[in-house]
């Protein structure tokens, strides 16, 4: 699995290196904003959206931060890149259990 | 372009999230009886890639910023079902671990980057790639557009999302219960952004990373013969 790959597996790895790189833009994506944002936007806060905005609040890691890491920009670079760290892992994980329910009798058929 | 929570009302988010269930069952079914083995390690880079390359935003005009999605460059190299369940994962893992995009939000938001996304890049790729070969000049220059096309498409969904919302469903006062920009604002704006800065990046993500490929993996493709540049500059060594 890594050998055959191993050059994917790498530039992935300088891409979650990288990835503070996308700390620089500050600015909130358009209609993503937070409640005070919004508040100073338009000057009221929508109904529905009070009730539903707080939906989910067991994110452990919101906005791919640690709270242990967050005085200083090194300190936040670390916490996003740990946060890539543990998306990468945590998605590469999922993939491999769906990849147990394909058939290994299809493996290499055409090769 | 992750929907927060709250910026559509559950009359929209629902219904999304009712539209994902038999795609994903679909998707999973294609996986299983399409992808090999082999494959597995391929999928899971891709998801990863595609989560990781959200996380580089960039600035976009007016403030705001953006970032690209991977989800064409997936479908190039495992098809558009594949894809979808890549992309859907980094989506999902986005929203449960990092609060980036809604709980209620994760149908519309896999609808639009997960599933229209790969699917309009993929047959965009196959259209423009036409005959010519995987790696050659007119296949880089498909998957760029691909790209291009694929994001602006998951954008200007988003953006219809957020502007019907004001003009389905108002509180008893008249003011709007979600999203507040309707759709003469949220689309024009969410295109400009995308069309000038967020899609000509997804599209150069979108080949450089095919053309890497090219370089390292051609295999992917059914592309033989190739090899990768540093046994290429070994043999010329020798030579």
């Amino acid at each position: 699995m890594m050998k055959k790959y191993k050059n994917l597996w790498i530039a992935l790895g300088v891409l979650v290196l990288l990835t503070p790189l996308g700390m620089l833009a500050t600015g909130t994506a358009w209609g993503e904003w937070g409640a005070e944002e919004l508040l100073e936007m338009i000057g009221f806060m929508p109904k529905g959206m009070e009730k539903l905005s707080n939906s989910w609040t067991l994110a452990p890691l919101p906005d791919y931060s640690l709270s242990a890491l967050s005085n200083g920009f090194s300190q936040e670079a670390a916490g996003y890149i740990l946060s890539a760290i543990i998306g990468v892992l945590v998605t590469v994980a999922v993939i491999q259990i769906i990849g147990k329910f394909i058939p290994a009798e299809q493996e290499g058929a055409n090769e | 372009m992750h929907i927060p929570d709250g910026y559509i009302g559950l009359e929209t988010a629902v219904p999304f999230l009712g539209a994902m269930i038999p795609i994903w069952r679909k998707a999973l079914q294609k996986i299983k009886t399409t992808l090999k083995r082999k494959h597995i390690p391929v999928l899971s880079i891709g998801a990863a890639f595609s989560f990781t390359i959200m996380m580089f935003n960039v600035p976009l005009p007016g403030g705001s910023s953006g970032h690209a999605v991977g989800a064409v460059l997936l479908a190039i190299l495992l098809g558009p079902w594949a894809a979808c369940i890549g992309v859907s994962l980094a989506l999902i893992i986005q929203a449960l671990i990092f609060g980036d995009g809604g709980i209620w939000a994760i149908g519309a938001n896999c609808f639009n980057m997960a599933f229209a996304m790969p699917f309009i890049g993929y047959y965009t790729y196959k259209l423009l790639k036409g005959n010519a070969e995987h790696f050659s000049k007119r296949a880089v220059f498909a998957a760029a557009a691909a790209g291009y096309i694929g994001l602006n498409a998951a954008a200007l969904l988003t953006a219809v999302e957020f502007g019907i919302q004001p003009l389905l469903f108002k509180a008893a006062d008249g003011t709007p219960l979600y999203a507040p920009h309707p759709l003469w604002v949220a689309v024009p704006v969410m295109m400009f952004e995308h069309l000038l800065i967020a899609g000509p990046i997804e599209g150069a993500v979108t080949a450089l990373a095919y053309l890497y490929i090219g370089k390292t993996n051609p295999e992917l493709l059914g592309v033989k013969g190739q090899k990768n540049i540093g046994s290429q500059m070994k043999e010329g060594a020798a030579v």
